[in-house]
């Protein structure tokens, strides 16, 4: 990454503008023509560093009210396997091992259930226990109370005054 | 929201044309014309229902960091402490949760060693330790929100 696409990713973090041709519109803040703003963006598409493209929705705006984030305490030896078997299921929205913070803290998979209502989450689980074999696997259901924040992650310093939409993530 | 709305959600967060002329290639696919998209987008967007329209980027790829992170707050103290951590432009998204440890945030920094200078930050201002738990392995989501 060099510092125009830093600039491109400032200036696009935000989101596409909407008009008709909005690489073209990007690329005139720049100072880059059409075809280097498609080149460099497929360019960070291929690298990986933009992972997806396209909408990102608010899940409770959507009807999703219930949001549980589950967490399991598997063996070390188990958690690669039983997290690919989590993240197929398609209620699970997100899944990650991530480090147990002993003695407070023993749970080491974490994966995200998004649903109408708090008894279709627990539906789920119930559900992905017995797929998943997770019947002697300590796990608790962490739902959310409150959101207090939700804008996008920002990854360099936004060039423009005012975004052109409302963060979120 | 109509069934249109539903279509365009369900289509776009599988991805979006990287081309001169991508709303038109999109609207195409929903057998929408490319100014009806751009409407249809800018009111879900003005309802809140998308919360952006563009790329999601990888943290680490770009060089930056990103964590999720934990405290354990009072609930007398909660208040203060939500609006200290919110302060924090490298705090994404933040949620009170049903759990001894009460606040969950998302962490994403510009660089890797910002993330232990932020979390350092927090615990010195709410006077709470901070639990960081950070990704080791990320297993991959095939199918998205179905609308």
């Amino acid at each position: 990454m060099n510092e125009l696409d830093r600039r491109l990713i400032a200036e696009i973090q935000c989101g596409l503008p909407l008009v008709s041709r909005p690489y073209a519109r990007i690329g005139a803040r720049l100072g880059l023509s059409e075809d280097e703003v498609l080149a460099r963006i497929r360019a960070l598409q291929e690298n990986g560093a933009i992972k997806r493209f396209g909408v990102i929705v608010r899940h409770h705006e959507l009807g999703y009210h219930a949001n549980a984030m589950v967490v399991w305490d598997v063996a070390d030896a188990d958690v690669h396997a039983i997290g690919a078997q989590m993240s197929a299921l398609d209620y699970v929205t997100l899944c990650y091992r991530r480090p147990r913070q002993l003695p407070d803290w023993p749970y080491n998979l974490f994966c995200m259930i998004h649903g109408q209502d708090r008894d279709s989450v627990l539906a789920n689980i119930a559900e992905l226990i017995a797929r998943c074999h997770l019947e002697n696997i300590p796990y608790q259901v962490l739902f959310s109370r409150r959101r207090f924040k939700q804008c996008g992650a920002r990854y360099a310093p936004s060039t423009d005054a005012g975004p052109l939409q409302r963060m979120g993530t | 929201m109509d069934a249109k709305d539903r279509e365009i959600i369900n289509e776009l967060q599988g991805g979006f044309p990287v081309c001169e002329h991508p709303y038109a290639e999109a609207a195409h696919r929903l057998d929408l014309t490319e100014d009806e998209l751009i409407e249809r987008l800018r009111a879900l967007l003005a309802q809140g229902i998308l919360s952006r329209f563009g790329p999601m980027y990888h943290a680490e790829r770009m060089g930056g960091g990103l964590t999720l992170a934990a405290m354990q707050i009072p609930p007398a103290d909660f208040e203060r402490v939500a609006g200290q951590v919110n302060a924090f432009a490298e705090v994404a998204h933040n949620y009170a949760r049903d759990h001894a440890l009460n606040m969950w945030f998302v962490l994403a920094t510009e660089t890797r060693e910002r993330i232990d200078e932020v979390l350092r930050e927090i615990e010195q201002q709410t006077g709470y330790r901070v639990y960081n738990m950070p990704k080791i392995e990320e297993f991959f989501i095939g199918l998205r929100f179905a609308v």
